[in-house]
This record gives structure tokens, C-alpha cells and sequence, in this order.
């Protein structure tokens, strides 16, 4: 396989996303993360006391836990912490109105095609600028149907029972390092609530990013779906290039109430320097349904395992997720299915492609409890390696405690066959062309679940990173 | 005058140094059908791959010529746009690719646009009628979990789509019913016309019951040691090839046309 048709990630990410505006924030904390930061973080957002009480504990729970000694120890005993700004706020106050909108930050978002994507495919946008949710708006048909799709500081404030309810519930502080940081200084995200038997029939789209150089991304997001109803939301991120490191340490946790389902799609293109620590995890009670649709193609390293904890018989959880490694990229995800009753069903899909020196790892738990009969689970996990010093590990975990689960676990690891490479090279296509179509291949279980347009521009991002600059 | 449309000249080909192919001389005319017969290891397959550009395969002496031109340097793609086509014995399934998208890449790389969608359809669904392939088998992965029958139909659908010129057929039979060589076999003859050469492949004399050769040539240790009309698989059929030996070499190219 010749060497100059695999172009280095990044040639043409300059010019392409990596733009920063100038800095131009109403506030910015200072560097560093103590009690103060947090406190004015919290009076800033005018939040109730049992807010700022939560924040605090999680704040000396994240000083107490120790770094994580698996996954990547290298990159993440690199991370500066201290380096950080932990707040960003770039202007008073949320605005519904487009025109309304600060200019610069208009024009982040022209640059990433918001505004034509808000007015042709979206239901409701919840856009985030650094740690505020700078712009929302909720269309009438949602308001209509009772659907709450707000920023979380807005869901805070106006439902404050439900967030207490749930908050934390399913990810607390004490959960990990970057959970415990997360609750101390989270800002931005989503609060979704779905009532009962309503279906909401376009996708709730959000997106994130992070500007300000050496600013950290602490986003939180609810979705609880009430009985009976169904929900899509979709995530998906950019950032510009910097030098020094960037860390995004969201928190998401979804609540799905019986019969109900909800699906979270994420595609995950965050620049080369940015650590993405990212704590996802779903519970569904009887009869529900939670899928996770994982995408992951940027970041220096990724370290995300979306879990479904399966509560009550009759509720099935499903993971597909994809990774893409390029050179000195490491993305270690993976699954985590938790049946805590019977006749519950999972299936775990996993894709991963390495290229150049990139490296993907599958690390995925499936755990079925005493008691819990009658259970279903498959997991396949493919990993396909494009370069002689590409990298793959698996690390699949099965705590089977009941002698009547039917758990099913597929692995296999393969590099692209010179004999598939031929055959398509014997109809026409180039070398590069019929690389393409080997991947797209690949990853047809995972492309055939996205709406239309990311699936588009899913195609169009890897396309990029396997040839480079095509114009 | 004008180059005869395919020649091979002393062909000798080599796989991993060693040499399979020890000298082939071949002439192929448009709407000329050739058979070529032989045992199996007696290098009918590496003529085919040599000549599509297999990467392992390696031209050490020789050329071969498409209309005057050598194709021995030019990359597997590059003899598809030239107008080659190989169906191959053991097609190689591309999984999550579904049939109607390679087809529209295939048919894109070869003429360089897209083939307006409506066209694409109806000529794509008329092949397949033709082949006794239901509609839904477009939207199947290629070759993946395909019985021989239908892997050898896809690549008849494959030549019917590319509109190749040179038409390299190896063991297009093998695997399949009588129902389903009589249907691949019509597909092959219906493709066929005056611009078009083929070169058939075929371990045995059953297929040439469907496709009428014009020459049929015998390969034997790497070398075509005898080439004759139809009749000449008739005979294979009954004696064997053991009645040919290395002394019966015809040593021109042109002797099938003589012959006749």
C-alpha cells in the first residue's frame, strides 16, 4: 500500500474549522480551579443554595480522587489542570432571537453552517459558546406538546424540583475524577424533559465549543423521558487548533421512564490538542429503550464508555459506536450494559479503524445480576488497522451472574485485504477511492443510524483525513 | 494497418519469483470468443490476473498489447478504463457495501460522471431481469454471504453494467447448476458483439455447450500448447489432455485462425 495516499490528519483543518475569534468575554475566570472560582461561578448564575452546596462537595471530592491509573496514564498525567480557565461567560444574558446575538459569535456559528441547518433541519437549537448557552430557541410545536428543551442553567432555574430529582442521580460526584469535577464546575448543556406518551419526531440538536485558549468544557445534560414517550437528541462538536491543551469533561445522563426511548447521537470531531473525558450513562425501567449512537473522530484522546444500566424487565440498551485514530490520536471507548433485571436485552456494536500511528481500544463491560433471568446480550466489537504501526487493543469485561444468560462476543481485528483492494481497483476505482469504499463498508452499521445529514458529513470528515486536502 | 485489438507477446509471469507462465502467445479480434482449457495449476488464472494487474503477479518478459498499446505498467484501474474486465473466479466480498452503490462508483470511475439515476435504474433492474436476479438483491453487500451462483452472476452484471471491451471470463461456470450456466451463458452471449473479444476460462467442455467459441486454446504448464477450433473441446472432452505433450506446441500465434 503506497504511503502517499494516506495524508496526515489536520492539513486542511486550518482553514476548514480552526478559526478562533478574538477574545471578547464578559467574564473569564483566572486560571486554576478553587472554592472562589466556584462560588462566583454560582452566584454569577444566581443558583439556588443546594446548587452551590452540591458543587462544593463535588469540588473536594475531585481534590480527593486520585488521576485514574488506566485507559491512557501518559496523556492524562499531562493534563495541566492548573493551567485551565474553569469559566467563561461571553455575554449577560441568553438571547432567543438570532439577530439579537453578539456579532462574533454569529459569526461562529455562519462559519459552522448553523443558522441554514437551524432553519431547514432542526426542531429546537441549543447552541453553546464556551460555558453559556449563548442561543436557544424552541420551536412552537414543541412548546405545544409540552416538550422542555432548555439550556441546563435555564432548566435549573425553572424546574429546579425535576433537576434536583435527578441531577446527579445516575452520575454522582463520587463516580470518577471527571464526574466530580464536572458537578464542581459545570456550566451549559442540555435539560430535556419529554411528558408522557409524547413523541418528539425531529432530533434535538445541540452544539459545543471551546474557544478561549486553555479553557475547559464542562457541559451538563439531563434528558429524562417520561412514560411512554420518544426522544432523538444529537450532539456534535468542533474546535479550533491550539498549542496548549484543551480538556471537555461533559456529564450526560439519561432517565427513560417505562415504555420509553430515547436515542443520543454524538459526532465527536474535537481538534487534535483537546482531551475529551466524557462520562455518559442511561437508565431504562420497564419496557424502555436506550440506544447510544457514538461517533468519535477527534481529540488528542478520547476516554467515553456510554453505559445503559437496564432497571426493570423488558428494557433494552444499545451501543454503536465508531473510532477513528489517526496519527498520535488515541481513542479508547467503548460500552458498558448493566442488567439489573430479567428479560432485559442489549447489543453492543463497536467499530474502531486505526491509521498511521493512531490508537483504538474497545473497553466494554457486560454485567448481568443474580436474578436477573432470561437475558439477552451480543456484543461485536471489529477493529480494522490501516498501517503496519497502527494500534488496536480490547479490553471486553463479562460479569455473567445468572446461568440463564445468553451473552454472544464476536472480536476480530483486520487490515485492509490487498484482495478486496484489487478487486474494486479492477473496476475502476483508484487506490484511494477503493480505500474509501473498504471503509464506508465498515462502518455501514454505524452510517445507516444517523440522519441524513451527518451521515453526509460523517463521509466528508473521513474522506478528509484519508486523502488530506482534496479542495 | 491497424493492430490486431489484443496480443500477447511471450508472456512470462512469476508469482513470489516463481515462474507459472513460461512464454504465452495469444491473439484475440473483436467479436472473437476464446476458450481457454487446461488442468488445473496449468496457469489459465494467472494469465487472467497477470493480464487485470494483480499486484503479486509479476510480468518478467513479455508484453501485452490492447489496441497497440502496453498495458504491463499501467495499474489494475487503468486497464478497466482502457475497456478490460475480469470476472473473477473467486469474487471478494466487500461487506456494508451494497450492490447498487459499487455499481454507481464502478460506473462513475469508468466513464467519469454519474449515469443520470433514472437511466441507472432501468438499465441497472433490466441486466438483472435478464440475469433472473430479483430487484432486492441491489441493495445485498458484494459477495458477502453470496452463494457461487450468485457471485457469478453479479460479476455477468458487473461486465453488463462496465460495458467492457475485453472480457477476461475465469471459470465463470464453476459452482453452478445447469440452470444457472444456461442464464449466465445467455448473459454472456447477449453481451456479446462486434467490438467486443472474450476470452473464456473453463476447466470444463459443458459451458462452451451455451457459448460457441470461435478458437479454443489448451494451456499446459504454463504455455498454450495447442489451439484448434470447437471441435477441439469435443476432443479434450473424450481423450484427456494427456495426448498433448510439450512436443505438440504450435508455435504461432495465428494457428486457431489457420485452422479454421
Amino acid at each position: 500500500m503506497s504511503n502517499q495516499t494516506l495524508e496526515s490528519i489536520g492539513q486542511d483543518y486550518d482553514t476548514q474549522f480552526g478559526f478562533h475569534d478574538p477574545e471578547n468575554y464578559v467574564f473569564k475566570s483566572g486560571r486554576g480551579l478553587t472554592r472562589e472560582t466556584v462560588e462566583a461561578m454560582s452566584a454569577m448564575k444566581k443558583e439556588p443554595a443546594w446548587m452551590l452546596e452540591f458543587r462544593l462537595k463535588a469540588l473536594e471530592i475531585y481534590h480527593q480522587k486520585p488521576m485514574p491509573r488506566w485507559g491512557d496514564s501518559k496523556m492524562l498525567d499531562s493534563i495541566d489542570f492548573d493551567n485551565i480557565h474553569y469559566y467563561v461567560r461571553p455575554s449577560e444574558r441568553e438571547e432567543k432571537n438570532w439577530d439579537d446575538v453578539p456579532q462574533d459569535i454569529r459569526n461562529t456559528f455562519d462559519k459552522l453552517g448553523i443558522p441554514e441547518a437551524e432553519r431547514k433541519f432542526l426542531a429546537g437549537v441549543t447552541a453553546q459558546y464556551e460555558s453559556e448557552v449563548v442561543y436557544h430557541s424552541i420551536s412552537k410545536d414543541l412548546e405545544a406538546q409540552g416538550v422542555r428543551f432548555l439550556s441546563m442553567d435555564d432548566g435549573l432555574r425553572q424546574f429546579p424540583e425535576i433537576v434536583r430529582q435527578y441531577l446527579g442521580t445516575i452520575i454522582p460526584p463520587h463516580d470518577n475524577k471527571f464526574a466530580a469535577l464536572n458537578s464542581a464546575v459545570w456550566s451549559g448543556g442540555s435539560f430535556v424533559y419529554v411528558p408522557k406518551n409524547t413523541h418528539v419526531n425531529i432530533p434535538l440538536q445541540a452544539y459545543f465549543r471551546i474557544n478561549t485558549e486553555n479553557m475547559g468544557q464542562f457541559e451538563r445534560t439531563l434528558i429524562i423521558a417520561d412514560e411512554g414517550s420518544s426522544v432523538h437528541y444529537v450532539e456534535g462538536c468542533t474546535a479550533p487548533t491550539y498549542s496548549s491543551d484543551s480538556l471537555h469533561s461533559a456529564v450526560v445522563e439519561l432517565i427513560a421512564l417505562a415504555g420509553a426511548k430515547i436515542r443520543y447521537t454524538t459526532i465527536q470531531n474535537w481538534s487534535k490538542n483537546v482531551y475529551n473525558l466524557v462520562t455518559k450513562r442511561a437508565v431504562a425501567y420497564r419496557n424502555a429503550r436506550v440506544e447510544w449512537v457514538d461517533g468519535n473522530l477527534g481529540s488528542k484522546l478520547t476516554m467515553k464508555y456510554p453505559a445503559v444500566y437496564l432497571m426493570e424487565p423488558g428494557a433494552h440498551g444499545e451501543i454503536l459506536s465508531i473510532a477513528f485514530s489517526g496519527d498520535d490520536q488515541h481513542q479508547d471507548a467503548g460500552a458498558k450494559i448493566v442488567h439489573a433485571a430479567p428479560n432485559t436485552t442489549s447489543v453492543v456494536t463497536s467499530k474502531s479503524i486505526s491509521k498511521g500511528t493512531g490508537r483504538s481500544s474497545y473497553r466494554g463491560l457486560v454485567r448481568v445480576e443474580k436474578g436477573a433471568t432470561g437475558v439477552k446480550s451480543s456484543v461485536v466489537c471489529d477493529a480494522l488497522l490501516l498501517n503496519p504501526e497502527s494500534r488496536t487493543d480490547t479490553y471486553p469485561t463479562m460479569e455473567i451472574h445468572d446461568s440463564t444468560a445468553n451473552i454472544g462476543h464476536e472480536a476480530s481485528v483486520s487490515k485492509v485485504s490487498d484482495e478486496q483492494l484489487y478487486y474494486l481497483r479492477s473496476r475502476g476505482l483508484s487506490e484511494s477511492q477503493a480505500m474509501m469504499m473498504i471503509i464506508n463498508g465498515f462502518i455501514e452499521p454505524f452510517t445507516r443510524e444517523l440522519p441524513l445529514e451527518y451521515a453526509v458529513e460523517l463521509n466528508r470528515l473521513i474522506q478528509l483525513e484519508m486523502e488530506g486536502s482534496v479542495g | 494497418m491497424s493492430p490486431p485489438f489484443f496480443v500477447a507477446e511471450d508472456l512470462h509471469v512469476a508469482i513470489e519469483g516463481k515462474e507459472i507462465l513460461k512464454g504465452v502467445d495469444l491473439v484475440i479480434n473483436t467479436g472473437e470468443i476464446h476458450a481457454l482449457m487446461g488442468r488445473n495449476g496449468a496457469g489459465k488464472s494467472t494469465l487472467t490476473h497477470a493480464l487485470m494487474g494483480h499486484p503479486k503477479y509479476e510480468i518478467t518478459r513479455g508484453r501485452i498489447l490492447l489496441n497497440g498499446e502496453d498495458l504491463a505498467t499501467l495499474p489494475p484501474e487503468e486497464r478497466a478504463h482502457k475497456g478490460l474486465f475480469l470476472a473473477f473466479q473467486y469474487p471478494t466480498a466487500i461487506p456494508g457495501v451494497s450492490v447498487v452503490n459499487f455499481l454507481r462508483a464502478a460506473l462513475k470511475a469508468r466513464r467519469g460522471a454519474d449515469m443520470p439515476i433514472k437511466e441507472f435504474r432501468t438499465t441497472l433492474f433490466a441486466e438483472m431481469d435478464r440475469l433472473g436476479m430479483e430487484k432486492q438483491f441491489a441493495s445485498r453487500y458484494v459477495n458477502d454471504g453470496f452463494s457461487g451462483g450468485e457471485k457469478k452472476r453479479l460479476e455477468i452484471l458487473q461486465m453488463a453494467m462496465l460495458q467492457p471491451t475485453l472480457c477476461l471470463l475465469d471459470e465463470t461456470d464453476s459452482g453452478l447448476d445447469i440452470d444457472a450456466l444456461k442464464i449466465v451463458a445467455e448473459g454472456v452471449n447477449h453481451y456479446m458483439n462486434p467490438n467486443v473479444g472474450v476470452l473464456l476460462v473453463t476447466h470444463y467442455q459443458r459451458l462452451l455447450n451455451y457459448i460457441t467459441p470461435h478458437f479454443v486454446h489448451v494451456m499446459i504448464d504454463g504455455r498454450i500448447v495447442q489451439s484448434g477450433g470447437a471441435e477441439l473441446a469435443l476432443q479434450l472432452e473424450a481423450q484427456g489432455y494427456d495426448w498433448l505433450t510439450p512436443q505438440l506446441r504450435d508455435q504461432s500465434p495465428v494457428a486457431g485462425r489457420q485452422s479454421q
